[in-house]
């Protein structure tokens, strides 16, 4: 296996070859912020939170989608990226009904968290304030999408570790939204096995077991890395 | 077929040409007022007078002034006939016995004529788009063949790096360094691509050539397929452009049939094959990931770069990927090789630019000018100037991803650096003139509302970034905003262009930032007075207390 050596702030780091930057970062012991990166599911670069400074490139990278090259010179925090992640924050809290005190990931959100680790204690922007009807059609599960940040952590799940192919994207733009089927009630939908791994790997309160009440739902993201090293690295041990 | 046919092909064709040809557009301007109709009557009188053995009326492709359409073009006399009505069209028959007409003629010393050159549209209005043979007797085919029996793919890649070819879509890429990247791309399976998903507002460049001149898109990619070494390509064309999809499959079915598409082209061991994907309805599917998701049957949507399509495209599959422009300049270049190109233009971009003319402006159409030509021949001299002796302000170029350019700018070359220097683009071609009446707030807040809806929403700074932008500036629009909105508006922009997955969402932006650079006065003359005039300022990282 060849091995890349490259310097993260400051500190010099040896990885893998086909190694992420977010990889490497974390293997050495350095935090990037991250909202649509779940271990175990392909990474889509959606949420721009883990761009770096690259020395030598004009543009930012996305840590978790850059593979790590001889010689790179990252930097994972400068005044100019942790304002830019304030405002992707801003952004979101901005877009739909982020509103902790009633939700019921409020103590376990990573919106949450990104949202005091990243500084972000107001919000300049306009709020959007869009009316979205709650699903609550599933008998196991709900989903909200006021929580949703389209992140697609669940679509991915669903078709590239259970399978099923039932959780989507629809519409463009701000008019984007996760649907179930082709824009049914999930309680309708004929492909959902209900294997709940959408609901383990949501971010926010946007996907939740029915009956939780606010600040109820914890999530183990454990499971789908589980699931995904026993079926293609063969290890079963947690 | 070998060359022997084609070239018999052409013969026959030249040999069955009539003394006097009388050329009907039938590009989609000229169709839309009535041009189908003018070239029936033509046909009918024509027949009528007994001229049958004396005159052809040809549908041809554009003949670019398009504000004065339906055109007609009577040849051998060089007559250009414009707004003709059907009802007219037999007196340009009855013109050809000698008989006085009242008709209104273009003078063809115009400046919007004698600007021009023409490389990449001069088939247009001149050959039959529906009749391959047309083509052929335009010398079409032979740059293929010449290709395929006469240089190895490394040469053709060398002919295009010399011509200094950039990419026509609108970032400029030199073609011949993108052929020679997927032509070293390790890879059995290679794809083509011709981007096709025009979708700036005002633009119809691209359209045109599809509807006047298709099989010379299609020569560009078998030509650009036997150099990286691809055999199977794809036109990936809007929905909005049904002449354009028509003529295109018509184009495809003809070379089919004569063997200059499929199996053993020219009697060569190369096969080729093009199909047609449309588009729709999403602008982001122009951008070159998110068409090739498209393609696959996925949804539209980008995805970072690296790795690029040259190297992992289509299935995964190194592809070419290029705008019809570029394409529609590769038999060209290999007809007349690639150091008659680098002649033109610039010293750093090559060639001929087709633009679409439009806004308010006399003479709207089609141009094509070499690189270079200062945009004031353009606007004014072949343009005509604004109309009504209104003044001309700015110049709009490269659509939602560009920016506009104030009137005391005007003699700036149109070379893909300078036009970057004052913050806007090349693009893809449309141009669009504004005159004193128009508001550039208000011209920053189309081109915002555009990006926002066209967004595709998997990035959080253009999904909802914009959609701040955007109301930022109808609050400024609206008289309600304050000096401070404007500072917001400036951070959003800048976010928004520096942190966007795509080149949507990184130029989006563009329109704002170019009027505030040279119209911000207009942006200051909206706001209110500030309440907070003398703020405080709060050091970095410390926690600022905001009070509504």
């Amino acid at each position: 296996m060849a091995v890349r050596t490259l310097t993260i702030d400051n500190k010099q780091v040896s990885a893998e070859e086909g190694t992420t930057i977010l990889g490497a970062a974390r293997e050495a012991g350095i935090s990037i912020p991250t909202l649509c990166h779940l271990d175990g599911i392909y990474d889509v670069g959606a949420c721009r939170m883990c761009l770096v400074e690259l020395a030598g490139s004009p543009r930012l990278l996305p840590a978790c989608t850059t593979i790590v090259a001889e010689g790179m010179d990252v930097r994972t925090q400068s005044d100019r990226l942790r304002r830019y992640r304030r405002m992707i924050l801003e952004l979101l809290f901005a877009e739909r009904n982020h509103v902790c005190s009633a939700c019921v990931s409020n103590g376990h959100c990573e919106l949450q968290t990104m949202a005091y680790t990243q500084g972000m204690d107001h919000v300049r922007f306009t709020y959007q304030s869009p009316l979205l009807d709650v699903d609550l059609t599933h008998v196991s599960f709900g989903m909200d999408p006021n929580r949703c940040i389209l992140c697609t952590r669940c679509v991915r799940v669903c078709w590239h570790i259970e399978g099923a192919g039932t959780k989507n994207v629809s519409g463009r733009g701000t008019h984007a939204r996760i649907i179930s089927d082709l824009n049914q009630a999930w309680g309708a939908s004929e492909t959902c096995s209900a294997c709940g791994k959408c609901i383990q790997a949501c971010p926010t309160g946007a996907l939740f077991r029915r009956g939780v009440t606010a600040g109820e739902m914890e999530r183990d993201r454990t499971r789908l890395e589980f699931l995904v090293n026993a079926r293609e690295k063969k290890q079963w041990n947690v | 077929m070998d060359i022997k046919d084609l070239l018999a092909l052409k013969e026959k064709e030249l040999a069955a040409r009539k003394p006097i040809c009388i050329r009907c557009c039938t590009a989609a301007g000229c169709l839309s007022s009535r041009g189908e109709a003018v070239k029936e009557r033509l046909e009918r009188a024509v027949y009528d007078a007994g001229l049958g053995d004396q005159v052809e009326v040809r549908g041809v492709g554009c003949l670019r002034l398009c504000c004065q359409g339906p055109l007609v073009q009577v040849d051998p006399e060089n007559l250009l006939y414009e707004k003709v009505t059907p009802e007219e069209a037999g007196s340009i028959v009855d013109a050809l016995n000698g008989e006085k007409v009242m008709l209104s003629r273009v003078d063809p010393d115009n400046p919007f004529f004698t600007k021009q050159q023409s490389i990449v549209l001069a088939n247009s209005g001149v050959v039959d788009p529906n009749r391959i043979e047309s083509y052929v007797a335009a010398d079409g085919y032979q740059a293929l063949h010449q290709a395929l029996h006469e240089m190895t793919p490394k040469l053709v890649v060398e002919e295009m790096l010399t011509s200094g070819l950039r990419g026509r879509g609108g970032a400029g890429y030199p073609t011949g360094l993108k052929w020679a990247t997927v032509q070293k791309a390790a890879g059995a399976k290679k794809y083509v691509i011709c981007n096709a998903d025009e979708g700036d507002p005002g633009a119809f460049m691209d359209r045109s050539v599809l509807e006047s001149d298709p099989h010379s898109v299609l020569e560009g990619m078998a030509i650009g397929a036997y150099a990286v070494g691809a055999d199977q390509g794809y036109i990936y064309v809007r929905a909005e452009y049904p002449l354009a999809i028509a003529r295109l499959q018509t184009a495809i079915n003809q070379a089919r049939r004569l063997g200059l598409m499929g199996s053993a082209i020219f009697e060569s061991p190369f096969h080729f094959n093009v199909d047609l994907r449309i588009g729709a309805g999403a602008f982001v599917c122009g951008e070159e990931t998110a068409l090739m998701a498209s393609v696959e049957g996925k949804r539209g949507t980008p995805r970072p770069r690296p790795p690029f399509p040259a190297e992992s495209g289509l299935w995964n599959c190194p592809t070419l990927i290029n705008n019809v422009e570029t394409f529609a300049n590769v038999a060209a270049i290999l007809r007349r090789g690639g150091a008659w190109f680098a002649g033109i233009g610039t010293e750093r971009s090559k060639g001929t630019k087709v633009f679409a003319l439009a806004g308010k402006i006399k003479n709207t159409g089609l141009i094509e000018v070499p690189m270079g030509t200062p945009l004031r021949v353009i606007v004014e001299e072949m343009g005509g100037g604004a109309p009504d002796g209104a003044l001309i302000k700015a110049v709009q170029t490269g659509g939602p991803s560009g920016g506009c350019i104030p009137a005391e700018h005007l003699d700036t070359p149109v070379d893909y650096d300078s036009l970057n220097k004052l913050g806007s683009i090349m693009g893809s071609g449309g141009m669009i003139v504004m005159d004193d009446s128009t508001r550039m707030v208000d011209v920053a807040r189309f081109f915002m509302e555009f990006c926002m809806d066209e967004s595709c929403g998997k990035c959080i700074p253009c999904r909802a970034g914009t959609v701040q932008i955007h109301d930022l500036l109808a609050k400024v629009l609206a008289g309600m905003a304050t000096a401070r909105d404007l500072v917001q508006l400036e951070e959003l922009c800048d976010l928004v262009k520096n942190t966007s997955l795509c080149g949507l969402g990184q130029t989006a932006p563009n329109p704002v930032l170019s009027t505030l650079r040279f119209f911000r006065r207009e942006y200051e003359e909206l706001l209110l007075p500030d309440p907070f005039a003398v703020r405080p300022t709060v050091p970095e990282g410390q926690v600022s207390v905001e009070i509504r």
